[in-house]
């Protein structure tokens, strides 16, 4: 049997894998936003935290996806939250060290001229240090997208379903149609979330930064 | 007016600033100078609580800053700094109304500011109000940082080095534009410089400062003419510009060069000769080796010249002679104050590079002053 033919008899199981998949990767990222950017914010402002955090989130990165699947599997049993935890904590360094770096690179002239003629460190962050870094914060989220699309594979192990469930059901099968049905769509996912999200950062970055300096 | 009372700050065990107490006054333009390290800087800063001294009271019109707000404090502050420090992700429009957004100005009052803004340094609204700070040359945009200082009309503003980091050119026109705008609004100006020339340029007092003390707080023309310590006058040296409008003039540059010099050996008569022909009545007379010997005029030799004899035995030194490096100021002065009508230059070898007369000295002032003249 051909791929497509299988594809096309398997067409509803694949759009319901791929729809869940869609669904933890979404999900989980808006979660890892969630948490990364006011603690990238946090961290910009308490800068003696800074380098132990973001050394911390770096060696939780290491752990190998089926260890911490495992032992979220212990901790909160199976299902779609336990995958989304998960992948959220995955999602974060990217999103998180973006959005510290983006701050904290601003032009210190900018931020005295801004301290100098009377802004508050509130007014500060969301007119000037948070439009500044836009560019690498999005850029961080995109990381972590693409990241994310291919760790997501790994929930159909703990019953969250996905694209995954379908590799996973090849790889015990010896099925070739399987796995391609289930990587080639969650390729196709990651590239798509990519131009996507690529799209946003350049809409987002201000237009003064756009183009090089005079 | 800002009054500083024995202001005092540390960074550790080195005092930044020591026991400061001065004051400027209203509509004053103050610029504060020095050495790296003096102080200067700080100073500045203390005045917008950027930087809070250790001790001591720095107060503007009789109300202590410390009593203040300090973000309140700052917007009733202009500060411009060298780095410019525009937000590159806003317009010029919007970068000069910062600070009347800040204040709660109406929309229609801050889009007639920076209007008026604009005017102020001639950038017309509609071509320059939407660009963006990347596409201003340098120069544009530290004007921009100015008028951002400027707009919510502070009574007082800060300038720190804000002109260091612009070519020659753009830092002229806007030393000149900034005299202006402050003479016009009669802000109060604070305004920190390593630069002597545009110290001398732009202050109403210079403060100089080393070592976290005032060396010395005075006019322009008072400091350049009584420099208190040889830091000032060093400074003062070091940054007179060679392409200022008064250039350095040395005896060597008022002489004339055709001048008659005879050897010590001639003899009396033919030397007369030689003078009548060339109608002088004075002629310099050259050792062997042909240094400067003496000079000669006609009445000597009407009185003890004998024929046949050498002209050296004549000589008289009622000439003064000059080195060619004499200061054209001293030269000046040693020829109105001398009965000689003339000083003979001298090279370093001793030998003869030209005279100053009165006729030589005013043509090359004239040429100072007013260019190259046709004689």
């Amino acid at each position: 049997m051909t791929l497509m033919t299988f594809m096309g008899e398997q067409r509803s199981e694949i759009i319901k894998a791929l729809t869940q998949h869609i669904h933890l990767v979404v999900f989980s990222v808006l979660l890892g936003i969630l948490i990364s950017i006011p603690a990238g914010i946090f961290l910009s402002r308490h800068k003696a935290f800074a380098a132990p955090v973001l050394a911390a989130v770096g060696v939780i990165q290491t752990i190998p996806g089926l260890v911490m699947l495992g032992l979220a599997l212990i901790l909160l049993g199976t299902g779609t939250q336990t995958a989304l935890a998960v992948l959220a904590v995955y999602s974060i360094l990217p999103i998180l060290r973006n959005t510290y770096t983006g701050i904290t690179e601003v032009d210190s002239g900018i931020l005295e001229a801004g301290r100098g003629i009377g802004m508050t460190r509130r007014q500060m962050l969301f007119n000037v240090q948070l439009p500044l870094a836009t560019t690498s914060i999005v850029s961080g989220i995109r990381i972590s997208t693409v990241y994310i699309v291919s760790w997501a594979t790994l929930a159909g192990l703990i019953g969250a379903g996905g694209l995954g469930d379908l590799i996973w059901t090849g790889l015990a099968t010896y099925n070739t149609n399987y796995i391609l049905a289930g990587a080639l769509p969650s390729a196709v996912l990651a590239f798509l979330f990519s131009g996507v999200i690529g799209l946003f950062e350049r809409l987002l970055t201000p237009r003064g930064l756009k183009g090089g300096r005079a | 007016m800002i009054t500083f009372k024995n202001v005092s700050k540390s960074y550790g065990s080195k005092k930044i600033l020591k026991d400061l107490t001065f004051s400027i006054r209203a509509g004053e333009f103050v610029v504060l100078i020095g050495p790296s390290g003096c102080g200067k800087t700080t100073t500045l800063k203390t005045i917008n609580r950027l930087i809070e001294p250790d001790s001591g009271e720095i107060s503007i019109d009789g109300m202590n800053i410390r009593s203040r707000n300090p973000v309140e404090l700052r917007r009733s502050i202009g500060y411009v700094i060298q780095q410019i420090g525009l937000f590159p992700n806003m317009t010029v429009e919007q970068n000069i109304a910062v600070v009347p957004k800040l204040l709660k100005t109406s929309k229609e009052q801050w889009k007639q500011i920076v209007q008026e803004m604009l005017e102020l340094v001639g950038m017309p609204y509609e071509e320059n109000a939407h660009k963006y700070p990347s596409e201003l040359s340098g120069g544009q945009q530290q004007r921009i940082g100015v008028l951002r200082a400027l707009a919510a009309s502070p009574p007082i503003v800060l300038m720190d080095e804000p002109f260091g980091a612009l070519d020659p050119i753009t830092r002229d026109s806007l030393q000149d534009e900034v005299k202006k705008l402050q003479k016009r609004l009669k802000k109060t100006i604070g305004f920190v410089t390593h630069d002597m020339e545009e110290a001398l340029r732009l202050a109403d007092t210079i403060v100089f400062m080393n070592e976290g003390e005032i060396v010395q707080m005075a006019s322009p023309e008072e400091m350049l003419r009584n420099p208190a310590s040889d830091l000032i006058r060093d400074f003062m040296g070091r940054h007179t510009n060679p392409h200022s409008e008064q250039p350095e003039l040395f005896a060597e540059d008022l002489m004339r060069t055709r001048v008659l010099k005879v050897p010590y050996s001639l003899h009396t008569l033919e030397c007369v000769d030689r003078m009548n022909r060339r109608e002088v009545n004075s002629v310099i007379v050259l050792n062997e080796d042909d240094t400067f010997m003496g000079t000669v005029t006609l009445d000597t030799v009407r009185e003890r010249g004998k024929a046949g004899r050498e002209i050296g035995e004549l000589v008289g030194n009622d000439v003064p002679a000059i080195d060619r490096r004499m200061p054209a100021q001293e030269a000046f002065d040693l020829l109105l104050s001398s009965t000689a009508n003339y000083l003979v230059v001298l090279n370093t070898d001793q030998t003869v590079a030209g005279i100053v007369t009165k006729t030589s000295m005013a043509k090359a002032m004239g040429e100072a002053l007013w260019g190259a003249v046709l004689s």
